[in-house]
């Protein structure tokens, strides 16, 4: 667009520049208040409030937490069913979309209208609660991704981006004598390693902020996933939650910095992976838009 | 017969994930059924005696089902009132920008909190807002105001609840709409800038009807939500104090269901709860397709 130089333009622009920049400012001061703040001693935290820089740094905090086991046990709980758990969906959600992704199949469009289906209805909470029990993996890790391994979206993204690739490859790697498990892992995927590195990156994030599936499905405290741990610590210890059984480790409400700390703890891997998320999910967001 | 041969390996490809789908999907849709029985879990749904439409009677009955139903109506309309139009104006500021790195900038910086639990996102809010220490609180001291207990009161519960919808999606939300923007032709602009069109006037006449389209399919696709307000977050934020205005109908089937093991009950609730939801999202489809629009199916 050509640039408007009257005065009124330049206005706006003063205007947006600034109300913008109050957007982002808003966005991301509550994360470095609570990062500063885990790293430093509760009575700098109670004199100043609000610290972005501390002036005594203090690992007091972190000390505190690892000084029990909980916080670590349930970090390798994340970090395994997040390792586990994107493979998994990976996996199941890559050979289902390269199969609809074939235009000569018969019944893809029954199944793909099943798939669609379940976007718009479900069975619920309970009946799927019943559904996972009878197939035994109520208080096993496997709750926590079996349930819910393919999201619709993401399969979606799949077979749009495998349909978008270019036919000839698959007949010419025919006429080389490939089978069809032979195309899709040696030709498919190798050229899908965008697309596959986002919907990772979508399973990845999902399965580290894991919560429902294991409040539903684990009774077990010894098996939740940080996430659980960070609202039994957070929010139950403010005393407001109306169920506090697993409270048993953290009796004592934890200081201020304490709550900082697993907080960061729980966020510190998103935002590592951020920004590699970054670069490509724009794009995903937009695919997984589009239905259908 | 002869093409389902021929791609068998491509069938044994989709079956793991057509499994999943049967298993985790159509099953439980058919688990429904325990809605019209009272379910014992040691007769299972085949053996469970069937009672009609008794658990229907009761919810309709319930005065809790009144609560319920008008807190998530509520809820869903402060959402769409107060959360839906906040993307597009964010959308609308950002595409005015012209200095790339700094358009950029803000983007990363206000998609992150979508990558974050509702977990998280709760927590920092509890950390913020609490009565012992809470920066909000500390500030509204320092302010000469009282302290306010938001996490246990009723009256804060939803403006709560609408802003934290905000600060979480309304970055994340502008992507679809950015892209719309992108794909206007320039010389709309151009023309408009000819005839003296102020830049507000250029939103209003040239961008805004430009993603009109955009806007009506995540409005219908919203509105398919409405009995969807996110478990996980309210579940978080609801306590004894704010139950009241916090309680709907999935935290209700929680507890009821789960909590108290009324199976049957509790089904009946979120068998209501789902079809409400599709009947919503055909009727939004269809009076999109009535205003000329594409709808979503």
């Amino acid at each position: 667009m050509v640039q408007d130089k009257t005065i009124s333009s330049r206005i706006f622009d003063i205007v947006n520049y600034t109300l913008l920049s109050i957007i982002g400012l808003v966005t991301i001061l509550p994360f470095l208040h609570v990062i500063a703040g885990s790293f430093t001693t509760v009575t700098e935290l109670a004199q100043k409030q609000f610290v972005l820089f501390p002036t005594v740094w203090s690992l007091d905090a972190y000390k505190y937490v690892f000084s029990t086991n909980t916080v670590f046990r349930s970090l390798g709980v994340s970090v395994g069913v997040t390792f586990l758990g994107t493979m998994f969906s990976m996996l199941l959600t890559c050979l289902m979309a390269y199969g609809l992704s074939r235009r000569d199949l018969e019944g893809r469009n029954f199944i793909m209208f099943m798939v669609l289906f379940t976007m718009l209805f479900s069975g619920g909470m309970i009946p799927t609660f019943l559904v996972v029990k009878e197939m035994g993996l109520i208080d096993t890790y496997a709750a926590l991704i079996v349930p819910t391994a393919i999201n619709a979206f993401n399969l979606i993204i799949m077979r749009n981006f495998f349909q978008n690739l270019p036919e000839g490859l698959e007949e010419s790697a025919k006429i080389d004598g490939a089978g069809d498990w032979g195309i899709l892992f040696r030709i498919v995927i190798p050229l899908s390693m965008p697309a596959i590195a986002t919907i990772s990156l979508f399973y990845a994030v999902t399965y580290w902020n894991t919560y429902m599936s294991a409040i539903l499905y684990l009774n077990d405290a010894a098996k939740w996933p940080v996430q659980v741990i960070l609202r039994q610590i957070v929010i139950l210890a403010s005393g407001l939650a109306a169920d506090t059984s697993g409270m048993d480790e953290f009796v004592r409400p934890p200081e201020q910095t304490v709550k900082m700390a697993v907080i960061v703890i729980a966020t510190l891997p998103i935002l590592c992976v951020y920004p590699f998320l970054q670069k490509h999910f724009a794009k995903g967001a937009l695919l997984g838009s589009i239905k259908g | 017969m002869r093409r389902i041969v021929k791609n068998r390996a491509i069938y044994l490809m989709i079956l793991p994930g057509f499994l999943y789908f049967l298993i985790f999907k159509y099953i439980p849709m058919s688990g429904l059924i325990i809605a019209f029985q009272d379910y014992q879990a040691y007769l299972g749904v085949t053996g469970s005696p069937w009672v009609g439409l008794k658990h229907f009677e009761r919810l309709f009955t319930e005065p809790m089902f009144f609560t319920i139903l008008g807190n998530t109506l509520l809820l869903f309309f402060l959402n769409l009132a107060f959360y839906f139009p906040v993307p597009i104006i964010l959308a609308l500021m950002l595409n005015e920008v012209r200095r790339e790195a700094f358009k950029r900038f803000i983007q990363t910086l206000v998609y992150i909190p979508h990558f974050m639990s509702w977990v998280i996102i709760v927590s920092i809010s509890f950390v913020m807002l609490s009565m012992d220490r809470g920066i909000i609180n500390e500030l509204l001291v320092m302010a000469g105001f009282e302290k306010i207990n938001f996490l246990m009161s009723s009256e804060w519960f939803r403006p709560m609840y609408v802003l934290q919808i905000i600060w979480r999606e309304a970055g994340w939300g502008t992507i679809i709409y950015l892209a719309a923007m992108a794909a206007i032709d320039p010389g709309l602009y151009e023309a408009s800038r000819i005839d003296g069109a102020s830049r507000f006037r250029q939103m209003w006449h040239i961008t805004l009807p430009s993603i009109r389209s955009v806007i009506v399919v995540l409005l219908i696709l919203k509105i398919g939500d409405v009995l969807e307000l996110g478990f996980e977050h309210i579940y978080l934020l609801l306590n004894s104090m704010n139950r009241d205005v916090a309680e709907i109908f999935d935290t209700y089937v929680y507890t009821a269901g789960l909590k108290q093991g009324q199976f049957s009950f509790s089904t009946a609730v979120g068998f209501f709860k789902s079809l409400i939801g599709l009947i919503l999202v055909m009727l939004a489809n269809w009076l999109a397709k009535k205003a000329g629009e594409e709808g979503i199916y």
